[in-house]
C-alpha cells in the first residue's frame, strides 16, 4: 500500500518536474551567458497557447511542440533585443515578457478555452525496462516522451557546458564579457544564442503543459511555474545536473499539494513549492560551501565595449 | 554592439526634462502602435477600440470618477515601489503586500475587537503594517544574507494569494454569503465613504497624495533619503560613508510594503467590503504598479501622473472588455507593450547616436 | 636599421575622438621589424587607445594603419588575431574562476570542440618552455600572481601565433625581479623574431628595453627616435612638455605622538585566504608612513580593515590612544580619521549624484549641513563652492553630477572633503593612481601640506617614485607579511625592491 502509494508519487514527480527541468536549463544557459530571463512564465505560456492552438488545428501534437519552441524563441528574442542590444534593465524586460505573455495568451487563447484536445502526445511504456524492480515502475511505466527527451538532455547540455569550447565560451562571455571580446568571441551573438535557447526549451515546457501533460488550455496555467524556474537556477548553482535534482523536487512539492489535499487545505500546500523555494535559498546562503562564487560574475550587466 | 551599427553610440548622462518627456511620449505612442496590431490579429478594428477605450476611460463623469478609482490602488503602491527602486531594492511583490494589506483590513472589520469609530484609521495602520511585515521578509533575506529580492517577493506574492484562498475557502468564509468564496460584508463603520455615486474612496486618494508629497520630500530632502539614494547607486561608496545597508533596505521596504498594505485597505474598505477571491481584490494593481513607478522615472510626484495613466488604462480596458467583448488580458497587453518600449526606450535618453563617418 | 626596408607597421594620420576629447590626434609614425619599440607618455597621453585601434577593439575616425606596407582595415579583435596581432592589456582579460587552459581556449578557432582542453594543455607547456613562461595549466586564474597571469595573457597570445605582441603598462604589476625576468622574455622573443610594443610611462623601462620609442603627448606624437641617441632628460621633457622635477619640496620631518597603533593585526581576503598577516607599525603626528609593495600584497584589505570596512580577525587597531578595533566605519570617521580610497569612482563619489550630495558624504549627518533629518541644501550649497574653490576643482556648478569630472577632479573633490573635516589621521591609497602628472604634483603637495600641519598620513601606493619622495618611513609589505620598517634617508630603491620581492630587512646584504 504504503510502497505503491511513494512508487506512484515518485512517478508522477517525473511529469510534474518535467517543464521545471526544461525551463531551468534554458535559464541556466541563458544567466550562465550573463542574462538573466524573468520572463520565463510569460515564454511558457506562449508556448502553451501556441502548441495546444497548432494541435488543436492540425490535430499533430509534434508539430504543436515545434511551434511551441518557435514561439518560446520568438519571446526570447524580445528580450534579448531589449537586454542586450538596447542594454534595457533586465529584470524590468523579463516582468515586461512575463506581462505580455500572459496577456497575448490570455487574449488569443480564448476561442479555444474549455476544448478537448484529442490529439495529444501519449504516454509510454518501455518494454523489457518496465521490469527492472521498483525503478522500472517510476521510469519506465506510462511516462511521457518528452519526459525522457528532458532528461537526456541534461547531461548533453551539462558536458556542452562544461567540457566543450562552445561552453568555455558561454561561461567567460558571462564571467567576463571583456576578456572574451578581447579573445576574438562576439559577446553579443552568444548572450543572443543563450538567451534564444532559454525560450526555446521554455516554449517546449509550455508545450507539454498544454498538450501533453494535462491536454487543455486553460489561461495562466502554467500557474508560477516560471517564476520557479528563475529560483530553481540559482538553487542548482547554475549546473544543469544539479537542476535536474531541483527540478524534481519541485515536481514532487507540486504533486504532493494535490495528493495530500485529503489531509490539508489544498490552499496551504498549493504555497509549498513557494515556500520552499525561498527556504531553499536560506538554506543554501547559510549552509557551508561557495555556492555564491558559481554565479556568473557579470549577471544582469549589459556588456559595452571600450569601459573598464 | 557598437562596432556593428552604423552609428556610434555615446553617453549623454544628464538628459535633460525635455528629453526624458519627448522620450516617454515617444514610448507610449509606439506601444499604441504595436497593439493595433494586437487587435488587428485578433479581429477589432484598432481605431475602434482606440476610441472604445478613450470613451472608457474619458468619456464622461464616471468613465473619469472609474479612472481615478483605478489610480488609486496604482498610486499608493506605485509611490511605495519608487521608494524601493530608488534603494535598488527590486520589489516586485506590492501584489502580495496589497493582499496582505486586505487581509488586515478584514480582520480589523470582522474579528477585531476595535470599537467602530476607530475602525477605518485601525483598518489603515493594520493593513500598513501587515504590508510592511511581508516586505521585510525578503528586505531581511536580502541585506542579511544576499538573497535575490526578485525571487522571494515574487514567491511571497503566490503565498499571499494562497492565504486570501485559503481564508475566503476555510476560517474566514461568510456565513450569509450562499456558500460563497466571501468573508461576510464589512459593517458600515468599516466600509469608506465615497464621492457621490461614484467609486472614488476619497480617504485613500488623499493619503496617497500626501505620500507621494511625503516621500518626495523624504528622499530629496532628509538624511534617510540621502542614505536611500546613496546606497541605491553605489552601495561601496555608501558603506565607505558608514551607511548601513541593512538598516536602510528594512526601512525601504518597511514602507514600500506599507504602501501597498494601504493600498489593499483602500480597495477592500472602499469597493469590495469583503474578502474575496485575490484575482478580483486586485488585478494585478501591485505588478502595474511597477510599471506606473518606472514611468514616473523614480519621481513619487510623477506617480501622481503615471497612476492616473493607467488608470485610464484599466478603466479603459474595462470598456472594451464589455463594448467588444474583448478578454480582460487586454490591459496585461498593454502593460508589457508599454514597458517594453519604455525601458527599449531608454537608451535614446541615456544615449546619443551619432552616423559613423566612413574612415 | 636598413631604411629602406618597409616598416612593419605604419601609423598614417590616425585619428580617435571620443566625446569632449581628442585622444590620437593625427597619429603618425613607423614600428621596424624585429624591435622592442616603446610607446612613451602619461596617463592619458592616448598610448592605449592607439594599440586598441591596432587590436581592433576601437575604430579610429580618419586615418590609416600599413601593415608590411599594406593598408588594413582591423576592425574586430577576431582580425587582429588572424594578423598575428596580441594584446597583454593592462588590466588582465582573463576569466578569474576558470583554469589557464581555458582561458587559452577561449576563442581559438582550430580547437577541438568537443575536447579542447588535453589538446591546449600539450602545446602549451612546450610555448611555455620555450620562453621561460612556465605556468600551471590547471590552476584557476585567481590563484596565480599577477606575474604569473601576465605570462597566461602572453601564452595566450604565442599560442594564437602573435607576431606583434603589444604590451601596456606590464611592469605597474610586478616586482622589480618579475620585471628582470620579463625583459628577459622579450628579448628571447624578439630574438626568435617577433616583435615587441611597448607602452610605457617609466622612462627607465624606456631606455633599457627598447630599440625605439615614440613618444606621445595629450594625444600627439612629439616625436620617435632611437633610444641608443637619447637620454632620460630629454625624454621625459618631451613627454611632460616641460622639467621635471624628481624632488618634492618637503620641511623635516617634525615627529609628534602616535596617532593610529597597529598592533599584530590579521585579515582575510574575498577569497578567505590571509591577505594581512600580523601586522604591527605606528604612525605619529607630522609624519608620512609609507606603504610599498606589488599590487595585491594585501594593501587593499589593510586599509580597509584600519577603516572598518573589513573585519580583523586578531591584533588590535589603536586610534589617538583608543581601541577602534572592528569597530564601525562611521565610529573611526569619528575619530577624525579621513579616507581616500583606492577606487575613487567606485567608493569615493556616487557618480549620478551633484557634486553637492558628493561633498557632504562623510558629514552629511552634521551641523550646519543637516538639523535634525533635513538636509539644508543652502549651506551644502555654499560650502560646495567653496570646496570647489579652495581646492581648484574644475567643474561648471554644483549641480553637476559627479559622473562627469575627470579623474584628477574627482580626486581633488575626495581630498577635499575628507580634509576638510580636520583630520588627525589620512588613510590614502593610490592617491594619484591614473592621474596626469599636473594633477599628481597638487594631490601629493596637498598631503605634504597636511603633514606639515601636523596630520599623520598613511601612504599606500605602489607608485616607488611617490612612496620614497614622499613618505619619512616607508614599511614594506610582501604576502600581507611586513619585510621592513625603514627611514626613508637610511635606504635605497634597490633594497625596498628587494623588499618587494619578498626579501626581509634582516636578510638584505647591507
Amino acid at each position: 500500500m504504503i510502497e505503491a502509494w511513494v512508487i506512484g508519487t515518485l512517478a508522477r514527480t517525473l511529469a510534474y518536474g518535467t517543464p521545471l527541468l526544461l525551463g531551468t536549463l534554458g535559464e541556466i544557459y541563458s544567466e550562465r551567458s550573463g542574462v538573466v530571463n524573468l520572463g520565463v512564465e510569460g515564454m511558457m505560456i506562449m508556448g502553451a497557447i501556441s502548441a495546444f492552438a497548432t494541435a488543436f488545428t492540425t490535430g499533430n501534437p509534434w508539430l504543436g511542440i515545434l511551434v511551441a519552441a518557435i514561439a518560446g524563441g520568438l519571446a526570447a528574442l524580445v528580450h534579448a533585443f531589449a537586454s542586450i542590444t538596447l542594454r534595457a534593465n533586465q529584470v524590468v524586460s523579463g516582468l515586461a515578457l512575463t506581462m505580455l505573455g500572459l496577456g497575448l495568451s490570455g487574449l488569443f487563447g480564448k476561442g479555444f478555452e474549455g476544448k478537448p484536445l484529442d490529439s495529444t502526445i501519449s504516454n509510454v511504456t518501455v518494454p523489457l525496462l518496465k521490469d527492472i524492480p521498483y525503478l522500472g515502475k517510476i521510469l519506465f511505466i506510462d511516462q511521457n516522451p518528452i519526459v525522457y527527451i528532458s532528461i537526456v538532455l541534461t547531461p548533453i547540455l551539462s558536458y556542452i557546458l562544461f567540457k566543450t569550447s562552445i561552453g568555455i565560451t558561454i561561461r567567460s562571455v558571462g564571467e567576463n564579457p571583456a576578456a572574451a571580446d578581447s579573445a576574438g568571441i562576439n559577446v553579443w551573438k552568444v548572450r543572443y544564442a543563450c538567451v534564444l535557447l532559454g525560450g526555446v526549451l521554455a516554449g517546449i515546457a509550455g508545450g507539454y503543459l498544454s498538450i501533453a501533460y494535462r491536454p487543455a488550455w486553460t489561461q495562466g496555467m502554467t500557474g508560477g511555474m516560471g517564476w520557479l524556474v528563475i529560483a530553481l537556477t540559482i538553487f542548482a548553482s547554475w549546473k544543469p545536473g544539479r537542476g535536474l535534482v531541483g527540478a524534481y523536487i519541485f515536481g514532487a512539492l507540486i504533486h504532493l499539494s494535490y495528493r495530500l489535499q485529503p489531509f490539508v487545505a489544498p490552499q496551504l500546500l498549493k504555497m509549498m513549492p513557494y515556500a520552499f523555494a525561498i527556504l531553499a535559498l536560506v538554506a543554501l546562503a547559510i549552509g557551508p560551501g561557495k555556492q555564491k562564487s558559481e554565479e556568473p560574475n557579470s549577471l544582469m550587466e549589459p556588456y559595452v565595449r571600450g569601459e573598464k | 554592439m557598437q562596432e556593428y551599427l552604423p552609428f556610434e553610440i555615446t553617453e549623454r548622462p544628464n538628459p535633460s526634462g525635455f528629453v526624458i518627456i519627448t522620450v516617454s511620449l515617444l514610448a507610449l505612442l509606439s506601444a499604441f502602435l504595436v497593439a493595433s496590431f494586437v487587435f488587428w490579429a485578433y479581429g477589432t478594428n484598432p481605431i475602434t477600440a482606440y476610441t472604445a477605450l478613450f470613451d472608457g476611460a474619458f468619456g464622461g463623469v464616471y468613465e473619469l470618477s472609474e479612472t481615478i478609482r483605478r489610480a488609486i490602488p496604482l498610486l499608493l503602491a506605485g509611490v511605495g515601489l519608487v521608494i524601493a527602486f530608488k534603494a535598488q531594492f527590486w520589489n516586485i511583490g506590492a501584489e502580495g503586500q496589497l493582499l496582505l494589506g486586505t487581509i488586515a483590513a478584514t480582520w480589523v472589520a470582522l474579528f477585531s475587537p476595535v470599537p467602530e469609530p476607530l475602525m477605518v484609521p485601525a483598518m489603515f495602520f493594520f493593513g500598513f503594517l501587515a504590508g510592511s511585515l511581508w516586505a521585510l521578509v525578503p528586505a531581511v533575506l536580502k541585506s542579511k544574507l544576499g538573497i535575490n529580492d526578485v525571487i522571494t517577493t515574487l514567491m511571497m506574492n503566490y503565498i499571499a494569494i494562497n492565504l486570501v484562498l485559503f481564508l475566503v475557502q476555510g476560517p474566514w468564509k461568510g456565513e450569509h454569503q450562499w456558500g460563497f468564496p466571501y468573508s461576510d460584508n464589512f459593517p458600515a463603520a468599516a466600509q469608506l465613504g465615497t464621492l457621490g455615486t461614484t467609486n472614488v474612496h476619497w480617504l485613500t486618494l488623499v493619503i496617497g497624495l500626501v505620500a507621494a508629497g511625503l516621500i518626495y520630500v523624504l528622499i530629496n530632502r532628509t538624511t534617510p533619503g540621502y542614505e536611500i539614494r546613496v546606497l541605491g547607486s553605489n552601495p561601496s561608496a555608501g558603506r565607505f560613508a558608514g551607511m548601513s545597508y541593512v538598516k536602510t533596505s528594512i526601512m525601504v521596504m518597511f514602507i514600500s510594503g506599507g504602501m501597498a498594505g494601504m493600498a489593499g485597505v483602500g480597495e477592500i474598505a472602499g469597493i469590495h467590503h469583503m474578502l474575496r477571491n485575490p484575482s478580483e481584490l486586485s488585478l494585478g494593481y501591485g505588478y502595474t504598479a511597477i510599471i506606473v513607478a518606472w514611468l514616473a522615472r523614480k519621481n513619487p510626484l510623477a506617480v501622481i501622473l503615471t497612476a492616473f495613466f493607467f488608470g485610464a488604462i484599466f478603466a479603459g480596458g474595462d470598456a472594451l472588455k464589455v463594448s467588444l467583448g474583448l478578454p480582460f488580458q487586454i490591459t496585461d497587453v498593454f502593460n508589457g507593450l508599454i514597458l517594453f518600449f519604455l525601458i527599449g526606450s531608454e537608451i535614446l535618453m541615456n544615449y546619443k547616436f551619432e552616423w559613423r563617418r566612413s574612415p | 636599421m636598413n631604411e629602406k626596408t618597409t616598416p612593419l607597421i605604419k601609423f598614417d594620420s590616425v585619428v580617435k575622438r571620443f566625446p569632449g576629447v581628442v585622444a590620437n590626434d593625427e597619429v603618425s609614425f613607423e614600428v621596424e621589424e624585429g624591435t622592442i619599440h616603446s610607446l612613451l607618455g602619461e596617463n592619458g597621453a592616448g598610448k592605449t587607445t592607439l594599440m586598441k585601434i591596432l587590436y581592433g577593439l576601437y575604430r579610429q575616425n580618419s586615418g590609416s594603419i600599413y601593415l608590411r606596407g599594406e593598408k588594413t582595415e582591423i576592425d574586430s579583435p577576431t582580425k587582429a588575431i588572424e594578423l598575428g596581432i596580441g594584446m597583454v592589456h593592462q588590466h588582465f582579460k582573463l576569466v578569474s574562476n576558470h583554469t589557464v587552459i581555458e582561458n587559452i581556449a577561449l576563442g581559438l578557432s582550430d580547437v577541438s570542440v568537443t575536447r579542447p582542453t588535453q589538446q591546449i594543455e600539450r602545446k602549451l607547456i612546450e610555448l611555455a618552455g620555450k620562453y621561460g613562461l612556465e605556468v600551471d595549466p590547471r590552476a584557476k586564474i585567481w590563484q596565480l600572481s599577477a606575474g604569473e597571469k601576465q605570462r597566461v595573457e602572453i601564452l595566450r597570445a604565442l599560442y594564437r601565433g602573435a607576431e606583434i605582441l603589444i604590451l601596456d603598462e606590464p611592469t605597474s604589476v610586478l616586482t622589480p625581479g618579475e620585471t628582470e625576468r620579463l625583459f628577459g622574455v622579450l628579448e628571447e622573443m624578439v630574438t626568435g623574431g617577433k616583435n615587441v610594443i611597448f607602452i610605457t610611462h617609466k622612462l627607465d623601462e624606456v631606455m633599457k628595453i627598447s630599440d625605439r620609442v615614440t613618444v606621445l603627448r595629450e594625444g600627439r606624437v612629439i616625436d620617435t627616435l632611437d633610444t641608443a641617441s637619447t637620454n632620460k632628460q630629454e625624454l621625459s621633457k618631451k613627454m611632460v612638455g616641460r622639467e621635471v622635477l624628481f624632488d618634492l619640496e618637503r620641511n623635516p620631518c617634525d615627529r609628534g605622538e602616535n596617532v593610529l597603533e597597529v598592533e599584530g593585526i590579521t585579515g582575510y581576503n574575498d577569497k578567505g585566504v590571509v591577505a594581512v598577516d600580523d601586522l604591527s607599525f605606528s604612525v605619529c603626528e607630522g609624519e608620512i608612513l609609507g606603504v610599498a609593495g606589488v599590487a595585491g600584497n594585501g594593501q587593499r584589505e589593510l586599509a580597509e580593515v584600519l577603516t572598518g570596512l573589513r573585519e580583523a580577525t586578531s591584533g588590535r587597531v589603536l586610534i589617538n590612544g583608543k581601541d577602534l578595533t572592528n569597530a564601525s566605519p562611521r565610529e573611526i570617521a569619528e575619530e577624525r580619521v579621513a579616507h581616500v580610497p583606492e577606487d575613487r569612482i567606485k567608493q569615493g563619489i556616487v557618480g549620478k549624484l551633484t557634486l553637492s550630495d558628493n561633498a557632504i558624504l562623510k558629514n552629511y549627518r552634521k551641523k550646519p549641513f543637516s538639523r535634525g533629518m533635513f538636509i539644508n541644501y543652502r549651506k551644502v550649497k555654499e560650502w560646495t563652492k567653496d570646496l570647489i574653490e579652495e581646492f581648484n576643482v574644475k567643474v561648471p556648478g554644483a549641480d553637476t553630477p559627479a559622473n562627469l569630472l575627470s579623474g584628477g577632479n574627482i580626486q581633488k573633490l575626495i581630498l577635499g572633503r575628507e580634509v576638510s573635516s580636520d583630520p588627525r589621521l589620512i588613510i590614502a591609497s593610490h592617491p594619484t593612481y591614473g592621474l596626469d602628472v599636473g594633477a599628481a604634483e597638487q594631490i601629493r603637495n596637498l598631503l605634504l601640506k597636511q603633514r606639515d600641519n601636523g596630520v599623520a598620513v598613511l601612504l599606500i601606493s605602489e607608485n616607488l617614485t611617490e612612496v620614497t619622495s614622499l613618505s619619512d618611513r616607508i614599511a614594506v609589505i610582501f604576502e600581507g607579511n611586513l619585510m621592513g620598517l625603514v627611514e626613508r634617508n637610511e635606504t635605497t630603491r634597490d633594497e625596498i625592491g628587494m623588499m618587494m620581492a619578498g626579501t626581509r630587512f634582516e636578510q638584505l646584504e647591507r
